[in-house]
């Protein structure tokens, strides 16, 4: 373990979250989703929203800290941070920065938040529409590559014939999340289970990835309360957080697809100093929430955290090794990205946050270190690791 | 040439700031002009202001090779711009290498039938597709195999 360590420094005390809605299905405007976030946060960890002093956001979340705080009548404000970068790439990111600010004495109740109404604002899934385009876009967006999934699916395809990964693969990664989600009463994929023939029979978007490889587009908000280990014993159930991680790959954002390390997420560099300060391996992770904006960043997220090689993942991942309660890499308990809510990964947090309380609906049996990789592909990334008392 | 992709897609124009003129130029006289480093000889690209080899601000415009390598490819199927109409879809973006230029990648369309099947290592070379009844003329650098 690194001299430098924030391990074990800070909990999570509280999560929560509004009702997840389809994109567009919302009753409520986005800011009031985030404001029902953090309110049920606070009731789950039993203190007044008015006692947040720290916001921590990312993917430049339109609801800022300032109207926040004056909203919620927050005392005084003393933390607000938002990580750079696009996608779900900060999710992690954001609960690495509120323990950096409450370690260092900047803050003592920090919100990690995300709000998204994509029905309001613009759909994720949709090119911009313009009549020029200057600088790094000119050279991608004239050839009709505009979207995430598009942006992403030559990656896949590079790591597909790198290493012979099969289609089948990435259909277990969506089965894994669809699965769960059919336990999962939040879930907006609820009684909608997936199949094999399903998956095969569903159209592409951009090869290699069909409907089901793609993460959905949603309405919704999520919250955590993070405070420091020695405040989090006067509450009922702390999650204590192992390790947190964000950072890219050697040039990761090297334009026009120019990167490097080309057929990875961009966790390379990231996972081995989350395990550092964890002090611990892959072996030792009970259930890992891995972001799903397309399946095949969750097989190379899987990969790059050290769970199987990449010439095994078509053995190592196969589906009932992916499944809660005795899978052996439970994966995307909750339905996920595809299957529960795109709350831009942060609901991926707190089911881990969940599965160490005991509180999942796909739980596993004595989790002690459970896991969550955010946003593969895009940069910076950002990992942590969740740990019960026990770990301490 | 007929247009490989529908029309109303965003037009490339040359960024304000200047940085990448001459990429521009060089596609309306057929020629592929890409970032070299005058100071490490490195060829650069997408345009940079400066050297990620040898932090030199003295970058060059050269010529290379239209000669190219497919390392990876996509074929898209679901629209994401009302520009695309059913007989549009689906079509090849490929990204290609650029051997005799430091391996550097360029994204492009992959010219030729839609649904053929695409080879990673395939050999392809340099088409410049020409845009002259747009408001501001410009050439897309597109890719077609190399028999």
């Amino acid at each position: 373990m690194p001299k430098r360590t924030h391990r074990g420094k800070t909990a999570v005390v509280g999560v929560g979250e509004t009702t997840y809605y389809k994109r567009g299905q919302s009753p409520d405007a986005e800011f009031k989703l985030t404001l029902i976030a953090i309110i049920e946060a606070c009731k789950d960890a039993g203190i007044d929203p008015k006692d947040i002093d720290g916001f921590s956001s990312y993917s430049n979340d339109r609801n800022e800290p300032t109207r926040l705080a004056a909203a919620l009548g927050t005392k005084e404000l003393r933390f607000a941070s938002m990580q750079w970068g696009g996608g779900g790439g900060g999710a992690s990111g954001a609960v690495a920065n509120a323990t950096a600010a409450i370690m260092a004495g900047m803050a003592d109740v920090v919100v990690v938040f995300r709000s998204l109404a994509q029905g309001q604002f613009q759909r994720f899934g949709q090119g911009a529409q313009m009549n020029k385009i200057s600088g790094q876009m000119a050279y991608t967006m004239p050839y009709g590559l505009m979207s995430p999934a598009q942006m992403f699916a030559m990656r896949c395809i590079r790591f597909m014939h790198d290493y012979d990964v099969k289609q089948e693969t990435f259909r277990n990664i969506a089965m894994a999340s669809y699965q769960h989600a059919q336990n999962n009463p939040r879930a907006v994929m609820n009684g909608r289970p997936l199949t094999e023939q399903k998956y095969d029979d569903s159209r592409w978007i951009v090869e290699p990835f069909h409907l089901y490889d793609c993460c959905q587009e949603n309405d919704g908000a999520a919250a955590l309360i993070l405070v420091s280990a020695e405040k989090a014993k006067e509450f009922k159930s702390p999650v204590h957080i192992l390790s947190a991680a964000s950072g890219s790959e050697h040039r990761a954002g090297a334009p026009v697809h120019n990167n490097p390390t080309y057929a990875t997420s961009s966790f390379t560099s990231v996972a081995p100093h989350l395990y550092e300060v964890a002090g611990i391996t892959a072996k030792d992770v009970d259930v890992i929430q891995s972001y799903e904006n397309f399946t095949g960043g969750v097989v190379m997220s899987l990969v790059e955290h050290g769970f199987c090689e990449p010439e095994e993942v078509n053995e190592a991942l196969k589906l009932e090794n992916l499944l809660a309660p005795s899978g052996k890499i439970p994966l995307n308990t909750s339905g996920g990205n595809l299957a529960e809510c795109y709350m831009h990964g942060l609901g991926l947090n707190i089911e881990a946050v969940r599965q160490v309380r005991g509180e999942s609906s796909n739980q596993v049996k004595d989790v002690n270190i459970s896991m969550v990789t955010s946003g593969p592909m895009v940069s910076p990334v950002s990992s942590c690791i969740f740990g019960s008392e026990d770990t301490l | 040439m007929s247009h490989y992709l529908p029309e109303g897609l965003p037009a490339p124009a040359p960024s304000r700031d200047g940085l990448d003129a001459p990429y521009w130029e060089g596609t309306l006289s057929e020629q592929l002009i890409i970032q070299k480093c005058n100071s490490c000889k490195t060829w650069l690209w997408g345009p940079e202001w400066i050297c990620h080899q040898c932090l030199s601000f003295d970058i060059g415009w050269e010529q290379t090779s239209s000669e190219g390598i497919i390392y990876s490819w996509e074929r898209i199927w679901h629209p994401v711009h009302p520009a695309f109409k059913e007989e549009n879809l689906p079509f090849i973006v490929v990204l290609v290498e650029l051997p005799q230029a430091d391996n550097v990648r360029m994204v492009g369309n992959l010219l030729g039938d839609p649904k053929q099947e695409i080879v990673i290592g395939s050999k392809v070379k340099a088409v410049f597709e020409k845009h002259e009844d747009a408001k501001n003329p410009y050439a897309l650098v597109q890719w077609e195999l190399d028999q």
